[in-house]
């Protein structure tokens, strides 16, 4: 009986203490993420981070393009140009922790990550590069780029390499 | 001089033939085929058909030896990347960007641009200005809008007439530079009558000026 009894308050306290690890957890987790463009990466990230409680702001010109988020996200989205400061000051940019610029145009994401960094002094920004040259000068110029094509281009080398060996 | 200009419409034909003129050397850098070929008729600059944002497409245009490069493309993004990668990467000692957002002015030059202006906003400006005067024949901002100068024609509506410049009571801010009449130029004393068909020319800050154009010409602000 007492052996029942100090297993079920076991069971208890272990749930309780790991709903209490948990919440922390996700307190920790919380952060501010702005997004620009919601093509299918910035839908992607913005589906993944929405769902694990992040506040998240999407921006993108075209108000069809947040057909692609899931159901599932509780975000912010924002019709507008990310190149026009009053668009990244609606999505309270300055607030933010990250700052991703996903489009599909290389230029766009280079302006919106500098504007981000140097302007608005968004702690953490990233910017989509699919151009690998440019990609590399940005780089060098002190911008975090991420360049899908090189990425994509690693794998398959890498692919390649295990193949031989 | 050696200048790239980037972009292709009225703009940049305009600009190539008055730098022409001015016996500078051109190279414009053009994304369309069919604008290129208009640009190797019409002007006796090097056109190169390509993207101005690229590295290898600046290089080609002779970035290196450049001593100016203003992007002039339609994109607020393509004329910072373009400018950019002129003043960092090849060390262009000039570069001039037009932009479509006025706020994109300041940080264009706080990304590294030399310096960046809106058309439309200096457009947005003078038409303005001569939308809520009709006499006013020249008007035009000088140092980033910060001065206006303006050509008045008085007519015979104007409350000036008859009037001695030292009546009219012009703010501080605003100059009376000269008054031309009957083609001779008049420098302005206290005593000097206004007449129809005077054109005073006027020197001022803005958003202080409207009062006192309005003494010259009787029209509500």
């Amino acid at each position: 009986m007492l052996l029942i009894l100090f297993v079920y308050v076991k069971g208890i306290l272990a749930r309780n203490f790991h709903l209490i690890d948990h919440r922390n957890k996700w307190a920790l987790m919380k952060h501010y993420i702005v997004i620009v463009g919601c093509g299918r990466l910035g839908s992607l990230l913005a589906n993944h981070l929405s769902g694990k409680g992040n506040n998240v702001i999407i921006i993108d010109k075209a108000h069809k393009a947040f057909e692609r988020l899931s159901t599932d996200f509780s975000g912010y989205k924002i019709v507008g140009d990310a190149t026009e400061q009053s668009v990244l000051r609606e999505a309270n940019i300055s607030k933010a922790n990250f700052c991703f610029s996903a489009t599909q145009n290389d230029n766009i994401n280079l302006m919106v990550a500098q504007i981000a960094r140097t302007i608005f002094e968004v702690p953490h920004v990233l910017a989509r590069i699919s151009d690998p040259a440019r990609e590399a000068i940005y780089r060098e110029f002190g911008i975090q780029t991420i360049s899908p094509t090189q990425l994509t281009a690693d794998s398959f080398l890498q692919y390649v390499k295990a193949t031989e060996s | 001089m050696r200048v790239i200009l980037i972009g292709g419409d009225e703009t940049v034909y305009f600009l190539a033939r008055q730098l022409r003129k001015k016996g500078k050397h051109i190279t414009i850098i053009n994304k369309n085929e069919l604008e290129c070929q208009i640009l190797v008729k019409q002007t006796e600059a090097t056109i190169i058909h390509g993207n101005g944002t690229d590295h290898q497409t600046l290089e080609d245009a002779g970035a290196r030896q450049a001593d100016v490069v203003l992007a002039l493309t339609p994109h607020d993004q393509d004329n910072l990347v373009a400018c950019q990668i002129a003043k960092k990467l090849f060390g262009v000692p000039r570069t001039i960007a037009i932009v479509n957002d006025p706020e994109n002015e300041e940080v264009f030059e706080k990304l590294g641009v030399d310096h960046a202006f809106s058309a439309t906003k200096v457009i947005g400006m003078m038409i303005e200005q001569r939308a809520a005067f009709d006499d006013i024949k020249r008007l035009m901002p000088v140092g980033e809008g910060e001065v206006h100068f303006a050509d008045i024609e008085l007519d015979r509506e104007s409350p000036a007439i008859g009037k001695r410049m030292m009546d009219l009571n012009f703010s501080r801010d605003t100059l009376v530079a000269c008054i031309i009449r009957d083609g001779e130029v008049i420098i302005p004393r206290g005593s000097n009558q206004l007449q129809v068909g005077d054109h005073v020319l006027i020197i001022s800050k803005p958003g202080k000026h409207d009062k006192d154009i309005a003494l010259l010409t009787g029209e509500e602000v």
